[in-house]
């Protein structure tokens, strides 16, 4: 490490000293030149210093390497599932400081090619600012920053600069579980070793990480065609990946195809599928998929794609002429086993028809891939307490972590004098009155239509009552003990991930607020929580197996002076049901 | 040195500065030129043959200039436009000696390129390559965008043989991959969107194996279109196989050696030959200045031109060269 340590301050100077050269020999040559081309040098020169360093070596030994990104200062950073797949757990990681830094895996989407890795050993990692990645133009310059054909050995970065030549691209999966939807197309070189490497915008900030390129007759180098997984589809699985998780991706349950005047219908749908519970049937035109327009088949598998499975989305399709809007929940493609298999190395059969053309992995790998089995394989040192791979998780260890970090914030934002019984009186929107009841040995409510009533000690699942509710007792009891005790109080719960608060945030794109969910396996229960940054509960859902419609309960912000901080109303759903809009009235009078 | 320094300094910035700066930033460039390239898929799809390529718009009423490939070798090519509509193109002509091919759709009030033969196009140009490649812009998805650089204008056989293209004339070749599947009939325009040519259908060396980079300049394209539409290019058969000399008035000796000189015997009285005055023991050095070794160069290089294109020769007679014009190429016996 000295020695590259050594190299690298050379080649520092070695460059410094012809910058010197180059700016001291003729100032009239300087004098000549426009400022404005000055002040672009300039101001690329600093792009690319910023870019190169937050550029990741990463290096697996024989079983290859290639680039990443750092996105936090704690050493979070993006790559492909391609490059840390022949890796295992443990990778050595090079930064243009001249350091190599010990990393760690966290989370693998394998069918949309993303790796998130942690570098160990500093919390101040420079690191990029993400940008919109739908704000990217074809024509706006980019740069590729990364470690093509593992040149990097002396752990500079290379960097290539090009223009962005097509955006929302879709790339089949070509034989391999590889998705490339709403990808962004460069002719930066995007080389093998590129892989998993940041692709900046002018301004320096992240707007994908490159992965593939069309390769063809001229052999795997470039041809001026690369691709990168855009920045706003990283967002979207980026809670999901620092969760530890093994990431589907999503279906509607529905395919789609183009009809002879090129509109975009429903060709077969699931009648399991949740988009047809909430109405979509075969025929209907396609209009609008999580707020992006849809008209064609490729932009529908684009706009899916870029999202998780689980997530409920904003559609909109048209039949007879009229428009209707529903809010669909993606179901996963694969099965665990499937997903597992997948990351095991077994070989998926292609399900897209891959073209004549279709494109191959930069992956540079020496001939021998043996890699490195769970049982075979010692953890290093450098990771152990760092890597817990469980079912359905590539590291449940950071799985704990986030679930640790979501119930600090709800503890702290916890009145420290809660009431043992959390009591709620009030009106119910569609009439009537209600009284509810949460306290460790009951949970009541009083409804016109009865009193229900359960156990919150026992067995949740005994009870889903109130009647037509879906479990809304079981979820509000559930819901108590998560704020009181914390996620280690309720049966087993993880992290989910993130996901938009309400699906129509979605239209925002980028800039959709996207929170923190916690997911409760209890009696048979699975519960999702909703956290917002402050702590606060926002929404639940409660499946009582895993066919039903889930109770959903969106909780409203509490009252600033209830020193409680309990919610001033529940709405209660079901499907497409509205169970009831229960409003809190001031507990002043009744209360202890 | 300091000259050496200039050019390098100008070279690192000037080029990004020209696109950041130029009157139309390279997004609208982009934008707007796009619109002009259309996206067609015809027959092909076997191995190593695209079923697809580009091609642009040459009027507003829907005249698509392509490159002449087995592409269009169905009844049934399909032209996508910009804005993602679909049409049924119509064979209308083709240039075999420059691989050019007229389209038509039935469509009004299109965004169109206009052919003009300006100026030549200087080296170091910054050009933006419009076209279909990999077909990766399906539907309503825009062609794919390059940028890159004229790094030479030189006849595109440069090395003799090396390239199997019966055009000869110049290219501008371009300093980036844009030829690759599916790009041949895209369209590369200068930063002000102005079409400095079409990329040509993939040519590879066979001499070094590297893939050529190249467009045909917009002249050579406006030739092509309009000797398609006066009727007056060959058909791919008759062009291709040498041209009897005779019908242009001149009789050459004898083809007996594998390099005959190429001497000529005789030349017919009224023929355009004679008109030219062209004398018998002229030897002709050059057709159309390119040169030629020998009997059967003569007559392969006349056969190179299309029927209507000038026939220039140059011969030595007594030591000096002298330059005949012949006027218009006649058309080849069937």
């Amino acid at each position: 490490m000295p020695a590259l340590h050594h190299r690298s301050r050379l080649a520092i100077a070695v460059v410094g000293t012809a910058a010197l050269v180059l700016a001291a020999s003729d100032s009239a040559v300087m004098a000549d030149i426009d400022p404005a081309v000055l002040q672009a040098e300039a101001a690329r020169i600093e792009v690319i210093r910023a870019a190169s360093r937050c550029a990741v070596s990463i290096f697996a030994g024989d079983a290859g390497g290639g680039s990443g990104v750092l996105v936090s200062p704690d050493g979070y950073a993006l790559t492909n599932f391609h490059v840390v797949e022949p890796a295992g757990p443990a990778m050595r990681c090079g930064l243009n400081d001249g350091r190599l830094y010990d990393a760690v895996l966290v989370g693998l989407d394998p069918t949309g090619d993303v790796a998130v890795i942690r570098l160990l050993g500093r919390d101040d990692f420079p690191h990029a600012t993400p940008a919109d990645s739908d704000d990217v133009q074809p024509g706006d310059f980019c740069f590729a920053a990364g470690n093509p054909f593992l040149l990097a050995t002396d752990l500079q970065p290379s960097i290539s600069v090009g223009i962005v030549s097509g955006i929302h691209r879709y790339q089949f999966p070509a034989g391999t579980i590889l998705e490339y939807a709403d990808c962004i197309q460069v002719d930066a070189a995007i080389n093998p070793g590129n892989s998993g490497g940041g692709l900046f915008a002018e301004t320096g900030r992240l707007i994908g990480v490159n992965g593939r390129a069309s390769f063809e007759k001229r052999g795997r180098v470039n041809v001026g065609v690369g691709y990168a997984i855009s920045m706003n589809q990283l967002r979207n699985f980026s809670g999901l990946l620092r969760g530890g998780r093994l990431i589907d991706h999503a279906t509607l349950g529905a395919t789609v195809s183009s009809s002879a005047d090129g509109r975009v219908l429903v060709s077969d749908i699931l009648q399991s599928s949740d988009a047809w519970r909430r109405g979509l049937r075969y025929d209907d035109e396609i209009v609008a998929l999580a707020g992006r327009p849809v008209r064609t088949v490729n932009a529908f598998k684009n706009v899916l794609g870029t999202l998780p499975a689980g997530w409920r989305v904003p559609l909109a399709y048209r039949r007879a002429g009229r428009r209707h809007d529903i809010v669909v929940r993606l179901a996963g493609v694969h099965s665990a086993a499937e997903l597992a298999a997948l990351v095991a190395g077994e070989p998926e059969p292609p399900r897209g028809g891959p073209g004549p053309d279709a494109p191959r992995l930069p992956a540079p790998r020496p001939a021998d891939r043996s890699r490195p089995s769970a049982e075979t394989a010692r953890l290093p040192e450098s990771i152990r307490g760092l890597y817990d791979p469980r079912p359905g998780f590539v590291n449940f260890h950071f799985n704990a972590v986030e679930r640790d970090r979501v119930a600090a914030v709800i503890a702290k934002s916890r009145p420290a004098a809660t009431a043992a019984a959390w009591e709620f009186a009030g009106a119910r929107a569609e009439g009537g009155r209600f009284q509810l009841r949460l306290a460790d040995d009951e949970a009541l409510i009083d409804l016109p239509t009865g009193i229900s009533r359960i156990d919150p000690a026992g067995d949740l699942a005994a009870d889903s009552g109130p009647p037509g509710s879906g479990g809304l007792l079981a979820a509000l009891a559930i819901w108590r003990q998560l704020v009181r005790s914390g996620p280690t109080a309720v049966g087993g719960t993880t992290y989910w991930g993130t996901a938009p608060l309400d699906p129509q945030v979605l239209a925002a794109g980028f800039a959709a607020e996207l929170i923190d969910v916690l997911e409760v396996s209890v009696s048979g229960m699975t519960a999702q929580i909703a956290v917002n940054a402050g702590g606060v509960v926002t929404q639940m859902e409660l499946w009582t197996n895993a066919d039903a419609e889930p109770c959903l309960v969106r909780f409203g912000s509490p009252r600033p002076d209830d020193p409680r901080g309990l919610p001033t109303r529940f709405d209660v759903s079901r499907g497409d049901e509205v169970f009831g809009t229960f409003i809190v009235e001031p507990a002043a009078e009744g209360q202890p | 040195m300091s000259a050496w320094i200039r050019s390098l300094v100008c070279l690192l910035v000037g080029g990004w500065a020209v696109l950041t700066m130029g009157a139309g930033t390279p997004q609208e460039t982009i934008r707007s030129a796009a619109r002009k390239v259309v996206k067609l898929y015809g027959a092909g799809g076997l191995r190593g043959l695209e079923s697809y390529q580009s091609g642009m718009l040459v009027s507003p009423d829907g005249t698509i200039l392509t490159v002449l490939s087995t592409v269009l070798d169905t009844d049934e090519i399909d032209c996508v436009l910009d804005d993602g509509s679909r049409h049924r193109a119509t064979l209308k002509g083709v240039d075999p000696r420059r691989e050019l091919a007229l389209l038509t759709i039935d469509a009004a009030d299109l965004p169109a390129f206009t052919l003009e033969p300006g100026g030549p196009i200087a080296v170091g140009t910054r050009v933006i390559a419009l076209s279909n490649l990999f077909g990766v812009a399906v539907g309503d998805e825009r062609v794919s965008a390059q940028r890159g650089v004229v790094s030479a204008v030189v006849p595109l056989e440069a090395r003799r043989g090396a390239t199997e293209a019966p055009f000869t004339g110049d290219v501008y070749v371009l300093d980036c991959t844009t030829n690759n599947p599916g790009a041949p009939g895209g369209a590369v325009v200068d930063s002000q969107g102005r079409l400095v040519g079409m990329l040509g259908k993939e040519l590879r060396s066979t001499a070094s194996g590297i893939w050529l980079n190249y467009a045909l300049p917009t002249a050579e394209l406006d030739r092509g279109v309009r000797a398609i539409m006066s009727g007056t290019t060959g058909s791919v058969a008759t062009d291709a196989s040498p041209f009897d000399a005779r019908l242009c008035g001149l009789v050459l000796v004898p083809d007996l050696l594998d390099k005959t000189p190429p001497f000529i015997e005789a030349v017919l009285p009224g023929s355009s030959a004679a008109t030219a005055g062209l004398e018998p023991d002229d030897l002709v050095i050059a057709v159309g200045g390119r040169a030629v070794a020998s009997r059967a160069a003569v007559e392969r290089e006349l056969g190179r031109l299309a029927a209507g294109d000038p026939v220039r020769l140059s011969v030595i007679r007594g030591g000096r060269i002298v330059e005949c014009d012949l006027g218009p190429r006649p058309a080849a016996k069937e």
